[in-house]
């Protein structure tokens, strides 16, 4: 059986998730022997039309990027979102309101915003312009889900994303509760699987990996009401990274 | 009438982020050759405002994957300037000690896995696995090194999570620095069989030179990555980052969404190239020894020698971090107490990415709140100066094959070691 063939796209983005790939050091070179990567632009000179399996990092921001998207979807078997860019918009989202707006271009570029080349939209994720199959959460996303999420795609099987909230694994881990710092934690309502990085590296949950299936809102507030925390604390630090996933959790509720 | 010859590069390979090539050659003479950045703009400055001061450097960590301790580093000094927080000297040691770590895994990065590759006659270095397994394993020890070093101190590999105003949100384990000390330490032998790899391969650098203006932060008898104000290599005045916008002059090209600089001349150049020409007479004795052995010389014009300065850095960094634990050990960690609060004020922050100098500015409003913003990048400062090259170069070239001209030309991009991506941030 041959080998699929893997290309890596990249759109509005820090390009930190391809950086994730690299850092994978020596299984890089086991998962190369699964796959075949035939078109990588930040890591090698090939490329090639002809892929079974495309992952897009990145937002989504202007027609040509939207066109291009379209035509890589219509190429690949199978469509792979990685990241918090391209999974869900990621910190993008917070230039949404200012190119809507229309100050998105003259605070960056004064005077010559009006200028052609320099004209974007608002950043959207993946899934608004194409069918995703699968994605990997996070920012940066963690490489070993990316691998096991992989591997099991080989493998036919579902591959394993925690639908519990970070709080679960911050628990296991025998953190000190955030909120116990007179902190705003996301952790209650946003997707596990990273470990809870941030609030083990002393820090509240961002919500890069963005809302779960089912967050237990109610809870949530509680807790804040419970530290004196109000709601607007929360949708505030919510615009970071999970704010759209939020917007669209209120409308399907 | 001579046939012309047209080189289009959309998309170069094997750098971070989206840049395109336009040459056109009739007769041995080049018509046109333009460095061109298309990639999509993010709006960073506008994203922050109405932000909070202990949100920025999360945010702004997400302008570059490769240097996002750099860029938080950036931040959290503006932050600080802005809001008039004094830090210990123990904060200041570990934020050097994890920035050096950025240093080494990207340039590791650049040099092993982007560069090496046009050294070797392969397209990426996937083929090196099999024909140079010795050299490929020694990159990805020294990259993980790197790796490890930077998620013991900054919570994990990309994207810091430890730093905040005022100081550490975690402190590492007297231990754990012993054991990076110890894995430092036994880094040399790796360093030295990549040194030798790039010594043997050196030729191969287009012999390419160009008196350029460089500019990097300096700071009296030091080579600095974290601390001073900035130099240049066109005056002997040195200029307070405080007033970074008066070297920088950013404008806008049409030929890039990212902004252009220029200084005393139409372009100058930061990165290892910059940093190694104006603080070259200050490294440490391994460094000194690598650079003299890759004839580096007292001012270097080279663009493509980056690379070797770079390697050079390697040395530096991994020689001084050494020292710094040292200190650190001496002294005992102590789990500090952050007091900073909020308070209205402007302020600037600069730090040496590995690919040159970065500018951030931030303004707050009594609550801090973000009200303004201003963020200038390596590569920013850089795309003129690539342009300027590309038409001193492409001359030189003009009698070569288009495939030969198209892979110089995407070499002399590939030797800033360009964030093209963080440069449109």
């Amino acid at each position: 059986m041959s080998k699929p063939r893997v290309a890596i796209f990249d759109f509005a983005c820090c390009e930190g998730c391809q950086l994730q790939l690299v850092n994978l050091e020596e299984e890089i070179l086991d998962l190369v022997n699964v796959v075949e990567p035939v078109e990588w632009r930040e890591a090698m000179t090939e490329s090639s039309p002809d892929y079974d399996i495309a992952i897009i990092e990145g937002s989504i921001t202007r027609p040509q990027d939207e066109e291009r998207l379209k035509a890589i979807r219509a190429r690949a078997k199978v469509l792979i979102a990685m990241g918090a860019c391209a999974a869900i918009t990621g910190v993008n989202r917070l230039m949404n309101k200012h190119v809507e707006a229309g100050q998105a271009g003259p605070c960056v570029y004064g005077a010559a915003a009006s200028q052609p080349h320099l004209q974007s939209g608002t950043a959207r994720a993946a899934h608004e312009i194409v069918k995703v199959d699968y994605k990997i959460h996070g920012c940066p996303m963690d490489n070993r889900e990316f691998s096991s999420i992989l591997r099991s795609l080989l493998a036919g099987k579902t591959p394993f994303v925690p639908t519990y909230p970070v709080c679960v694994e911050c628990k296991q881990k025998g953190n000190i509760c955030r909120y116990e710092y007179n902190e705003v934690c996301l952790g209650p309502v946003i997707r596990a699987g990273c470990g809870a990085a941030c609030p083990s590296g002393g820090f509240w949950c961002f919500g890069c990996r963005g809302y779960i299936d089912e967050p237990n809102v109610n809870a949530a507030f509680d807790v804040m009401d419970q530290y004196g925390k109000t709601i607007d604390d929360f949708k505030d630090r919510l615009e970071l990274f999970a704010g759209r996933e939020a917007e669209n959790n209120a409308k399907n509720s | 009438m001579p046939k012309t010859v047209e080189i289009k590069v959309h998309h170069v390979t094997r750098i971070e982020g989206h840049g395109n090539i336009f040459a056109s050659f009739a007769g041995g003479k080049v018509e046109k050759i333009e460095w061109q950045v298309p990639e999509a703009p993010r709006f960073f400055e506008a994203m922050v405002l109405g932000r909070d001061w202990q949100d920025i450097q999360t945010i702004v960590s997400r302008i570059c994957g490769i240097c996002s301790v750099t860029h938080s580093l950036a931040a959290i000094k503006a932050i600080e300037d802005a809001m008039r927080i004094e830090v210990s000297e123990q904060t200041d040691l570990l934020r050097v000690l994890t920035h050096y770590a950025e240093h080494v895994e990207s340039h590791i990065l650049h040099v092993g896995y982007l560069v090496a590759p046009d050294l070797l006659g392969a397209k990426s270095v996937l083929p090196l696995v099999k024909s140079h397994p010795d050299v490929v394993k020694t990159v990805i020890r020294l990259h993980k090194l790197g790796n490890q070093w930077m998620a013991l101190l900054a919570g994990r590999m990309t994207h810091p999570i430890t730093f905040k105003p005022g100081g550490f949100a975690k402190y590492p384990a007297e231990h754990e620095l012993e054991q990076v000390k110890k894995r430092l330490q036994d880094s040399f032998s790796d360093l030295d069989v990549l040194a030798q790899t790039v010594f043997s391969l050196k030729e191969k650098l287009p012999a390419f030179l160009r008196e350029t203006e460089y500019v990097a932060l300096v700071d009296a008898g030091k080579y600095s990555f974290y601390h001073g104000a900035i130099g240049s290599s066109d005056t002997a005045k040195i200029l307070p980052v405080q007033q970074f916008e008066s070297a920088v002059n950013e404008y806008v090209s049409p030929q890039s969404t990212a902004k252009w600089a220029k200084w005393h001349r139409d372009s100058y150049a930061v990165g290892a190239l910059a940093r190694y020409n104006l603080n070259g007479k200050n490294l440490l004795p391994r460094a000194r020894k690598l650079a003299d052995a890759l004839s580096l010389g007292k001012k270097n014009c080279n663009p493509f020698c980056n690379s070797l300065a770079q390697l050079v850095e390697c040395y530096q960094v991994v020689e001084h971090a050494v020292e710094i634990i040292d200190k650190l050990l001496a002294n005992g960690i102590k789990l500090e107490k952050n007091q900073a609060q909020p308070r209205a004020g402007n302020g600037a922050g600069a730090v040496e990415a590995p690919r040159g100098v970065l500018f951030h500015r931030y303004e707050f409003d009594d609550k801090g709140k973000c009200v303004k913003a201003n963020l200038c990048i390596p590569t920013n400062q850089n795309h003129a100066n690539i342009q300027k090259d590309f038409e001193a170069f492409a001359p030189m070239i003009a009698d070569r094959s288009p495939e030969e001209c198209k892979q110089l030309l995407e070499m002399l991009v590939r030797a800033y070691d360009p964030c093209v991506s963080c440069s449109t941030h």
